[in-house]
């Protein structure tokens, strides 16, 4: 039967080792039915942008804890644009202060997660945003 | 050429991986594609890597790929990894140890789950090393799943298979229960380095022996790969494989099995192709008009049994078509 | 312990009538859920009493503080000699910066350092690494090399302070640094005190800072303990963590068990491979906890602990200096309990950790600031955390008398059934052929995913709590003020970096480098070759790559 699967990335860009909220994640989505793909942790963004045009996947969701989001997710986000795959939607999760946002929106992360987020919400999200390429 | 093959062929990474992904998830138009492409397949080299879990594949595969590189082969590997039968998700976790080749241009790693499948691979795998093969990759490694059932769909896609062994496993049984002694052309012990690896490789060979008593073509090689945290020795080990699915290779080519193992494969091809193209769109359309639930009815209360109504489907489509 | 027959009779038909009153009253009034249980899910009974505790031996297993089997306490006077020392975990921008927050937390009351270093420093890489972007400065302070390390000590009396500094693969460079620092300032590597972190295997297992593969991690912090042994004798060459296997989603019984093992794992290899005394080394082997919100479960597992180490040491190792014995640990309070939501609350979450450490026994405490969970901490949120040892300590009366929950139902008994669980999984553990060989097979490390995984369907389906995340739930949020580090900060610690490798002695460097590499090689120990290396300028990422061509690169196997 032909159906769309939802293929999904969860991603641990820079050094920080702190994956435990991206492990459960990607459990979750595979409970909630998508096709996760895990790159473990300590990933370039340039490792990260290539192997989510290699898996063709609709989003990728980055993890990161360090602080070192505000150069390294916009990065990614870049890295596909430039690679041809700006149809991949990137989201981000992990300990992001509010004053962050505006210049994470800007620069193309479509969504933000941070602690405490319930991990349906983030399930519900990509349900409705998400159309399987 | 038609502007989707000439893209993929030239190695277009984001389409190839959309028409993998057409083709696992069924969609009418991927197999017109893979017409398309079928052409220009059939040039790789295709080895097989199976194995228990927790047996190291991955870590093989990558140090595989690390090889390959070195001598300017061009690699594609598809990495299956189960899918949750409860839920219909996946994780595929395969990829995360071959992440260091993620910015080489020259590897192309693609993950895919079983979807129910149950030898090992996905419904896919076939047509994904096609899509593989026509962007002219000369190595294509599939590693199969490895959760240890009867996973041997593996020797109808690759020309070499390797299988992965770990002492202290209780491989050695689990290895013939599951019929890898016949499929194996390399054998792998991994993690050499732990206790019972003298057993194991003893077992190992003399099941060999007793295997090939006519001592007449392949004996399948054994290597010993030791602690992957050794870098030198592990490096050595790993040339070493490479060497032997080398050689297995070549053992194929002039011995003439390779043309035998083509065959088996087109056999292979035949049967999946019958099933997609015929049996699959039939339940479709069962499925569609409700017909394929009231013959589950049917079935269920003992009012036909699955014979009758499989013939009773054959009659109505197969032969009505044939008509036309 | 014992209870004459009189009492043991009495309780029991008190508790049987007991039972009775709770049938009577549960029909109309049910209790508020089926099952009452730990944060880390143990069940816990509605009463305990003289029977839960009546197989106790007293002697044995209970005894006076600074007495075997310590569960009670190393020290016979508790904290009325001494308190616990006062450390907070700081670390921001440059040298400089955390220099200016040292002196300031001296002045405070504070009465020992503790280093954050930012993931660059942590793991191995210079401030100029294409891997480093974005993280210079960010989660701690960065250090690349000897001029930064003394940067960050201007003014730090090394013999009298002690200095704990969180660090792990790259432990014998940064220690180094420390030990070339003080031979520049004159104090004698005798007279300095500190601990360094130094724990691969929780790396592997939870934290996921790695560098080499197991096996030659174990042998690098060998070294240090042997080095230590021998020419610095105050210092504890490791700090056994359980900390990040608790913020990894752990149980409190699997932080116990895998931290005990993982020291059972260090002990055996330096008795290995160094050939050691166990009573050589073993008093300067120092442990890390986590104190998380379940009070009594954290009072508990520290006092098991205590015990659990003591036998380990002298039935295991046949250790015999009662130094030896001692499980001396450092606590933070958890981290994971905090929440981005209505983050004043932390201030009481913190301090209701902090007591259960307190009442655990600790030797050290850091009290996490209220916004930790969202940045580092500031100025003002530290101070907070600093004030609530001290209120703790000098107001509360908590500290006048030693284990004071000694002898209850409850507690006992709970430390008791933490005290089985445990051993289970190290005879688990040991069955498998040690900790690096689990560690291979992902054991611990899928235990605590499990784990970590059934915790977060417990509070997606509310049946735990935390307050403002999942009840009590309020869109009026009080905001704080958050410290930003800026990126100018990286900017800057690249020119310095650049500078410093224009003007060193690069011959000298790459000698020292060379020398380093052929210790590794022929599995000498390399700490004196890296106190050369520092102090002829040679960076961290350059030692620390000499160590991944030799000994290879672990990466994550991301199991699942």
């Amino acid at each position: 039967m032909p159906e769309r699967k939802i293929r999904v990335m969860v991603a641990k860009p820079g050094l920080d080792g702190h994956d435990r909220g991206a492990r459960v994640l990607a459990r979750y989505f595979r409970d909630a039915g998508f096709e996760v793909v895990y790159t473990g942790c300590h990933q370039t963004p340039e490792q990260i942008a290539s192997a989510a045009i290699q898996e063709d996947v609709d989003l990728v969701g980055l993890s990161c804890l360090s602080g070192a989001h505000r150069a390294l997710f916009p990065k990614v986000v870049q890295l596909l644009r430039e690679k041809g795959a700006s149809d991949i939607t990137v989201i981000g999760g992990g300990i992001i202060p509010e004053q962050d946002f505006p210049m994470l929106y800007e620069a193309g992360i479509k969504a933000i997660f941070t602690p405490g987020a319930s991990l349906d919400s983030i399930v519900e999200w990509i349900k409705t945003n998400i159309k399987p390429h | 050429m038609d502007s989707l093959v000439k893209k993929i062929c030239a190695g277009d990474v984001r389409l190839a991986s959309r028409l993998i992904r057409d083709i696992e998830d069924k969609l009418p138009e991927a197999k017109a594609k893979i017409k398309k492409l079928y052409a220009y397949t059939g040039k790789s080299f295709i080895i097989g890597i199976t194995g228990a879990p927790g047996a190291g594949k991955s870590t093989l595969t990558d140090a595989l790929i690390a090889a390959l590189r070195k001598k300017n082969k061009t690699v594609g590997v598809l990495a299956v990894d189960p899918t949750s039968p409860f839920t219909g998700g996946a994780i595929l976790g395969d990829r995360i140890r071959m992440q260091r080749h993620a910015e080489d241009a020259g590897v192309f790693v693609r993950s895919l789950a079983t979807r129910g499948a149950l030898g090992g691979l996905s419904h896919a795998a076939g047509d994904a090393i096609h899509v593989m093969e026509a962007m002219g990759k000369d190595i294509i490694i599939v590693e199969t799943v490895g959760i240890g059932q009867q996973e041997i769909d593996i020797i109808n896609h690759a020309h070499s298979v390797v299988v992965v062994l770990v002492p202290g496993m209780g491989d050695e049984i689990q290895t013939m229960k599951a019929g890898l002694m016949e499929i194996a052309d390399v054998f792998v012990v991994n993690k050499a380095n732990r206790p019972g690896t003298n057993q194991l490789q003893t077992e190992l060979a003399s099941m060999l022996n007793l295997a090939s008593k006519n001592g007449k073509g392949w004996q399948p090689p054994i290597v010993m790969v030791g602690d992957a945290f050794e870098p030198g020795a592990f490096a050595e080990k790993i040339a070493e494989l490479e060497r032997k699915i080398e050689e297995h290779h070549k053992y194929l080519i002039e011995s003439g099995k390779l043309t035998e193992r083509m065959h088996r494969k087109a056999m292979a091809e035949i049967n999946d192709a019958l099933s997609a193209c015929l049996l699959e769109p039939v339940i479709q359309k069962l499925a569609s008009t409700g017909e394929l639930d009231s013959f589950a009815e049917k079935i269920k209360s003992r009012k036909a049994d699955p014979y009758t109504v499989a013939e009773e489907i054959a009659k109505n489509y197969f032969i009505r078509q044939d008509k036309k | 312990m014992y209870f004459s027959d009189k009492t043991r009779k009495a309780s029991l038909r008190l508790t049987e009538e007991w039972e009775k009153d709770v049938q009577t009253s549960l029909k109309d009034n049910p209790e508020q859920k089926t099952r009452f249980s730990t944060v880390s899910d143990m069940e816990i009974k509605r009463l305990y009493t003289p029977e839960d505790i009546h197989g106790i031996n007293f002697e044995k297993d209970v005894g006076v503080p600074g007495k075997f089997p310590y569960l009670r306490g190393n020290q016979a006077t508790g904290y009325r000699g001494r308190y616990w020392t006062f450390r907070m975990f700081s670390g921001m921008g440059s040298a400089q910066d955390t220099n200016r927050r040292w002196h300031m937390l001296l002045r405070e009351g504070q009465t020992g350092l503790s280093t954050a270093f930012d993931f660059p420093t942590l793991m191995g890489y210079d401030s100029d690494s294409p891997k480093a972007l974005g993280e210079v400065g960010k989660c701690g302070v960065a250090i690349d090399t000897l001029e930064d390390f003394l940067a960050l000590v201007e003014g730090i009396p090394l013999d009298e302070v002690t200095t704990s500094m969180t660090i792990n693969p790259p432990a014998t460079v940064l220690w180094a640094m420390y030990c070339a620092a003080a031979q520049i300032k004159g104090v004698p590597l005798a007279k300095i005190g500190g601990t360094i972190q130094n724990d691969m295997l929780k790396e592997f297992i939870a934290q996921k800072t790695f560098m080499c593969p197991p096996e030659p991690s174990v042998k690098l912090i060998s070294d240090t303990v042997e080095f230590g042994a021998e020419h610095v004798p105050r210092w504890n060459t490791i700090s056994i963590s359980g900390y990040h296997i608790r913020e990894a989603g752990s149980t409190a019984v699997q932080e116990l068990a895998f931290t005990l093992r993982d020291g059972i794992e260090y002990v055996e290899d330096v008795i290995r491979r160094k050939k050691l005394p166990v009573d050589d080394f073993a008093a300067r082997l120092s442990f890390f906890f986590n104190s998380h919100i379940d009070f009594f479960e954290e009072i508990c597992k520290m006092r098991a602990a205590r015990r659990m180490w003591a036998k380990i040491m002298r039935n295991r190792f046949g250790a015999k200096n009662p130094r030896s014995l001692w499980l001396r640990f450092h606590t933070q309070t958890a981290g994971c309990s905090l929440t981005a939501q209505q983050p004043y609350n932390n201030v009481v979450r913190t301090t209701i950790e902090a007591l259960a450490a307190i009442l655990g026994g600790t030797q050290s405490l850091h009290t996490n600031s209220l916004d930790e969970v969202l940045c580092l901490p500031s100025e003002h949120a530290v101070e907070i955390a600093l004030r609530t040892q001290q209120i703790l300590a000098e107001e509360t009366g908590v500290a006048n008398t030693i284990d004071p929950l000694a002898g209850s139902y409850f507690i006992e008994s709970l430390t008791n059934e933490m005290e089985e669980k445990a051993w289970e999984y190290i005879e688990k553990i040991d069955a498998m052929g040690g900790m690096v060989a689990a560690i291979e097979k992902g054991f611990p490390q899928m235990e605590i995913a499990d784990a970590a995984y059934k915790f977060q369907h417990q509070l997606e389906a509310g049946e735990k709590i935390m307050v403002g995340v999942n009840k009590y739930v309020t869109d009026n949020q009080h905001t704080i003020p958050l410290v930003e580090i800026e990126e100018r900060i990286g900017e800057e610690q690249i020119k310095r970096l650049k500078d410093i490798r224009r003007k060193r002695d690069s011959r000298a460097v790459k000698k020292s480098l060379d020398d380093i590499r052929n210790t590794c090689k022929k599995g000498d120990n390399v700490m004196p070759y890296c106190i050369e290396a520092v102090r002829n300028l040679a960076t961290l990422q350059e030692i620390c790559d000499v160590y991944r061509e030799v000994y290879g690169e672990y990466k994550d196997p991301g199991l699942f």
